[in-house]
């Protein structure tokens, strides 16, 4: 392991040309840094759901003992539950986006409705 | 032979599997909508036609905003899921390499060939964005390729292939012994076996064959060996080696009673499979069974979008010969190798998931995400 900069070679990037998919490139550098960002909050929020079952479990509560920390079955299931629900309210947008195009044609804008109200 | 995860890690993979799950449960099936609702009648308008094939409909989708956001996502969680597994696994590569060597003690069942040369195909690329792929060795006698490889496989099938990752051997041996049941293999030949997920349960299944299970990347095998060991796998041979050009003096004509391949064709090249086909052909005992699960062949009724959205890895997840080797004629290629049409067959057999062994991270009722399907294709000939 000396000589590895870990850090540097978890990064890595693979082989190939990277495809870029949003019109413009550096968008999408930052959506992947909101990913992250995301993905570490997530960390945060599992490490605070084991200091709240230490504490309701009267544990001793350091990094050692929330690191030692692995839930049971049914702790483990809310917490993919958790997980779940968490990545579905970061990407509503996209979901909403597809509902948009699903109505495509039956919905009217706001300009029009307001016309529509006002005869 | 697993990595240790850390409390911290395992929260990273389960974030990880729960947006991968998301991509292909809520958002990958928008796709299809965009398609019909705008991206196909926008070409029909211009061309005055409809689409010709998948590649077509790839271009033409690269312009829509909602596959673009979604491949961005998909690719970003590729990306992130390496970054995660590596970062796990390089911290503790120290250990990991020792408990290998451990296991490993020299044994004669671990054969390995420094001074193989790597096909280009397998050269060139990092798989699914793995970096250095397969086979890359940061440190003398490195497994961490496949440490890592084994962690993300989880993640990025959901556990849909049980806690072992071996659904598609148990399938395997499962569908030979019911299919075949007067059928009984004394050797097994696996090429291209990776670090054994899907060979250790062929050696389980039939525990009085010898299986011999081949890869160019030393990582893997390693891994692979000191994985089955730990196991109590005893019956399993790991061969460093090219499965186009397998040393006669090694590979005797006619010395297996059935050579299994699982999703290995899509990572090899046109020009290897020929080759591939041959030695197995050359291998096999008269009598002999060779079998194939990959994920099925395109055909004209598989509607276009279908093609392209299966094609999405082969593109953009750095899997460079998915697409042409969906397009094969599979058949064709057995019998240019010496088998008889009469004698080959296909279908499905299912992923053999151990219900309460599931991570409930897994997706329950094994939703497909174009690749990572818990039933799989499989295709396969009888030697004469
Ligand atoms: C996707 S992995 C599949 C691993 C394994 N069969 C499984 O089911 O888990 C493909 C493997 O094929 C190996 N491979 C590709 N071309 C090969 C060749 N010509 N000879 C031997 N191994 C090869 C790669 O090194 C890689 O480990």
């Amino acid at each position: 392991m000396d000589g590895i900069d870990i850090r540097r070679a978890a990064g890595a990037k693979a082989k190939g040309k990277r495809p870029w998919f949003l019109a413009d490139a550096q968008t999408e550098r930052v959506m992947a840094v909101a990913m992250a960002v995301a993905q570490e909050l997530a960390v945060t929020r599992e490490r605070l759901d084991t200091v709240e079952r230490l504490l309701a479990d009267g544990q001793p509560v350091t990094a050692a003992t929330i690191d030692a920390y692995r839930p049971d079955a049914a702790a483990m299931a809310e917490r993919q539950r958790w997980h779940a629900d968490f990545v579905a309210r970061i990407l509503r947008v996209f979901q909403q986006e597809l509902e948009e195009v699903e109505q495509q044609g039956r919905e009217l804008d706001t300009e029009a409705l307001a016309s529509q109200f006002a005869e | 032979m697993f990595p240790e995860p850390s409390h911290d890690e395992i929260a990273r993979y389960n974030f990880l599997a729960n947006l991968n799950r998301h991509l292909a449960t809520y958002l990958s099936p928008g796709n299809r909508v965009v398609y019909e609702a705008r991206v196909r009648p926008a070409f029909r308008a211009v061309a005055g036609r409809d689409f010709r094939d998948r590649h077509e409909v790839r271009r033409a989708m690269l312009d829509d905003p909602f596959f673009q956001e979604w491949s961005a996502l998909r690719r970003n969680a590729m990306e992130m899921r390496q970054q995660a597994g590596r970062s796990m696994v390089l911290r503790q590569i120290d250990a990991l390499n020792a408990r290998a060597q451990a296991l490993n003690d020299n044994a004669g069942t671990l054969r390995l060939d420094p001074s193989l040369e790597l096909p280009s195909y397998l050269a060139k690329v990092d798989h699914h964005c793995m970096p250095g792929s397969y086979h890359t060795e940061l440190v003398p006698d490195d497994v961490s390729a496949a440490a890592n490889y084994d962690s993300g496989l989880f993640v990025t099938t959901g556990g849909a292939l049980g806690p072992m990752s071996d659904g598609g051997g148990r399938a395997v041996a499962d569908f030979v012994r019911t299919t075949f049941p007067e059928f009984s293999p004394r050797r097994i030949l696996d090429l291209g076996c990776g670090l054994g997920h899907n060979a250790v349960p062929l050696a389980q299944a039939f525990p009085d064959a010898v299986v011999v299970a081949v890869d160019t990347a030393a990582p893997m095998l390693r891994y692979g060996h000191a994985r089955a060991k730990a196991l109590g796998v005893e019956n399993i041979v790991f061969v460093q080696a090219n499965a186009e050009r397998l040393d006669p003096a090694e590979f005797p004509d006619a010395s297996f009673d059935w050579v299994q391949t699982t999703m290995f064709w899509h990572e090899t090249s046109g020009t290897a499979m020929r080759r591939i086909f041959e030695e197995i052909h050359r291998l096999l005992a008269p009598g002999g069974l060779t079998l194939h699960v990959e994920q099925p062949q395109y055909d004209e009724r598989m509607p276009l979008v279908e093609q392209m959205l299966r094609d999405w890895d082969a593109y953009y997840n750095n899997e460079p010969f998915w697409s042409a080797m969906h397009g094969i004629d599979v058949r064709g290629l057995m019998e240019d190798a010496g088998f008889r049409p009469d004698r080959m067959f296909d279908g499905y057999v299912r992923a053999k998931v151990d219900d309460e062994a599931r991570n409930p991270a897994s997706p329950t009722g094994a939703t497909e995400d174009h690749g990572r399907a818990a039933a799989w294709y499989a295709f396969g000939a009888w030697k004469n």
